[in-house]
């Protein structure tokens, strides 16, 4: 009877308790996203190019002139602009892109799931390949295996990617021919499916094309080898700092002498402890690839977000650079904070 | 034999530094500096990476007598157009017909340049936001703690974009745009480091004396902020190199004929297939360079905090 009252109080407690972190994570959001968007407003103002003139033309006479400013809100005071300029994100509009004529927010979405998909594929191989390849370092330490981690690593951190990008388009492409080059699909293949979802692997597998997933697959596999292996030279290096930390703790001696076999110390025990700390630098190493995508996407052509930026920028086409700027900077926001979130259910000591 | 005296003198002068009584502070400044590139020299690839920063400021330097010729004005463009590497062109030459061993040469300086001026910009804003936010505390570490979490919210070369789009093309604006998308870790370091000094008792004894706050701020928080920072800095420069290279690859650095490495891979990528050492040269060069600079940071921030180093 006495346990289940405290039991109860208990379970208010860890509900008021959620409930003020989210009220917390709210705020930190809404503040955070405001500043993206006076960050990207702000840039916005600093452009050397008259708007204005962009629309009349030089030639237009005074009047002319005036009234285009005064339509497009230029003559007010900058903070009723910026009023304007967030009255406008907030309900998606962010003008159209002069050079797709669409709307930014379209084509945004439109160019997304390309991006998602590939830093998607990126981090799952990093995944796969760095978490085992950072516990095997940490595990044979100062072994050849271990210089070859860190090797990676450095590597990782010094490599151009869009130098590196070239390079395997030279080499598995140009000479080898083992996979397709640049772009999503080839045009024969394109209009074999109806994209629904705008991920093409998912498209053609679930509508069966098959011919048309494979090559998918064999155009998608160098630039997200490419991402994989950034996000792997990270999450190895920290998968291998963080088991060194785990496997000096005590309870893997415990584990040892009770004689636990050593795959099952490793594996189970370490690496499960070790598991918490590596959500957020998983999250981390995704919200980079997507700075990571702007190269590799212009390299291989990839129509995703960070195409969209550059050739928008090559084309001074503000509102679609601004746009994408502030797409990019709200899904790193998102991820920073879902691995927060993540980390704290995750980890009891953080309660 | 005749290398006895100069043993015993190096013996002496060792002695000297690790006096544990020095007798000023600069001998106990080069004692300390002396364990330090003790520590720092025994692990083999930080002073690789050392070497390869002193050789790039050498190259920088000294450009003008090491490259065999001009990086702007080439050869003959009907005979020496995209040669491979031989022995006259060791690195081959670009479609310019010019040498792509010269460029690399001079793009040596564009490389330092930037670091140099990145790092002359970023710092001192770094520092100033780090140490007011900690010392003053209250809402002006609320507000300046607010705006450099937005700016980390952006990923730095993205950021970095924005602003050249914003200030037109050029390796100066290319350099604001690093700068101003590189101070925000700066800052997060050097405000922990002065909530570390700020309770402690000789920033007590300062102020029962009457230093002003600006006073405390520059002459007490700010010196002892600035070796962290610095160590911090070193490990950013191969991604200020590697930024500044990828801004240069979307033409948004350094404009032709200027030969900035990261400009050249993007022209080599037009020949690409046929002449692969269009592009491929400068690229390695940016590896090498900021291999380099890891390499260095990695050693430093071993020898300045070895609880890092595990």
């Amino acid at each position: 009877m006495a346990s289940s009252i405290a039991n109860g109080s208990g379970g208010h407690e860890a509900l008021r308790f959620y409930l003020t972190k989210i009220v917390q994570f709210a705020l930190v959001l809404a503040t955070t996203l405001l500043g993206l968007v006076a960050v990207t407003f702000l840039i916005g103002r600093v452009v050397p190019i008259d708007p204005v003139i962009a629309i009349v033309g030089d030639r237009a006479p005074a009047h002319v002139y005036e009234r285009a400013r005064q339509e497009l809100g230029l003559d007010l005071p900058l903070i009723q602009q910026f009023w304007i300029y967030l009255k406008k994100a907030v309900s998606g509009d962010f003008g159209n892109s002069v050079l797709t004529t669409n709307p930014v927010l379209t084509d945004i979405a439109n160019a997304f799931p390309a991006t998602f998909e590939l830093a998607t594929l990126g981090t799952l191989i990093g995944v796969i390949i760095g978490i085992p390849l950072g516990v095997l370092a940490a595990v044979k330490r100062g072994s050849l295996l271990d210089q070859f981690v860190r090797f990676i690593g450095l590597a990782g951190y010094s490599i151009p990617i869009f130098w590196l990008g070239l390079m395997g388009l030279l080499l598995f492409y140009a000479k080898l021919g083992w996979v397709a080059g640049p772009g999503r699909i080839d045009v024969t293949y394109s209009y074999l499916y109806t994209p629904v979802t705008g991920i093409v692997l998912l498209d053609t597998a679930m509508q069966g094309q098959w011919d048309a997933f494979w090559d998918a697959v064999s155009h998608i596999i160098l630039p997200a080898s490419l991402l994989g292996y950034f996000s792997l030279a990270y999450i190895s290096r920290m998968t291998r700092s963080f088991m060194l930390n785990e496997l000096a703790q005590e309870y893997v001696i415990a584990a040892r002498v009770k004689g636990l076999s050593e795959m099952r110390v490793i594996w189970k025990h370490a690496l499960r402890n070790a598991a918490v700390p590596l959500i957020t630098v998983i999250a981390l190493s995704y919200a980079n690839l997507l700075e990571g995508s702007v190269l590799t996407e212009t390299v291989f052509a990839w129509p995703g977000l960070g195409q969209y930026i550059t050739n928008s920028l090559q084309n001074a086409d503000m509102n679609a650079v601004l746009g994408g700027t502030l797409a990019i900077g709200t899904v790193f926001v998102l991820l920073n904070l879902v691995s927060d979130l993540l980390y704290r259910l995750l980890d009891p000591r953080t309660r | 034999m005749a290398g006895s005296p100069t043993v015993s003198q190096s013996a002496g002068l060792r002695a000297w530094l690790l006096s544990s009584e020095p007798g000023s502070r600069w001998q106990a400044r080069l004692g300390r500096a002396y364990l330090g590139w003790r520590s720092f020299s025994r692990n083999p690839l930080a002073v690789l990476g050392l070497g390869i920063v002193i050789l790039l400021i050498f190259v920088a330097l000294f450009a003008d007598f090491i490259a065999p010729y001009s990086p702007i004005v080439g050869g003959d463009l009907r005979t020496q157009r995209l040669l491979p590497p031989s022995e006259t062109y060791w690195l081959g030459t670009d479609d310019q017909a010019r040498d792509i061993l010269s460029r690399i040469i001079y793009g040596s300086r564009i490389t330092l340049f930037v670091i140099v001026l990145v790092s002359i910009i970023a710092t001192p804003i770094g520092l100033l936001v780090g140490t007011l936010s900690g010392y003053l505390g209250g809402w002006v570490d609320t507000v300046l703690m607010r705006i450099t979490d937005i700016f980390l919210a952006f990923p730095r070369l993205v950021l970095a974009l924005a602003f050249v789009a914003a200030l037109g093309p050029g390796i100066e604006n290319a350099v604001i745009a690093i700068a101003i998308t590189s101070w925000p870790p700066y800052a997060r370091i050097a405000r922990a480091e002065t909530l570390m000094i700020r309770n402690s008792d000789f920033i007590a004894a300062v102020k029962l004396q009457g230093a002003s706050t600006p006073r405390i701020i520059f002459g007490h928080v700010v010196p002892l902020c600035l070796s962290s920072v610095i160590v911090r800095v070193t490990l950013d420069m191969a991604g200020i190199i590697l930024t500044a290279a990828g801004l240069g690859f979307l033409g948004l650095g350094a404009q032709p004929p200027s030969p900035e490495w990261g400009a050249m891979v993007a022209t080599g990528r037009n020949y690409l297939i046929d002449q692969w050492w269009v592009a491929a040269m400068p690229g390695i060069a940016i590896f090498v360079v900021s291999l380099g600079f890891n390499l260095l940071g990695d050693g430093l921030r071993d020898v300045l905090d070895p609880k890092a180093a595990k």
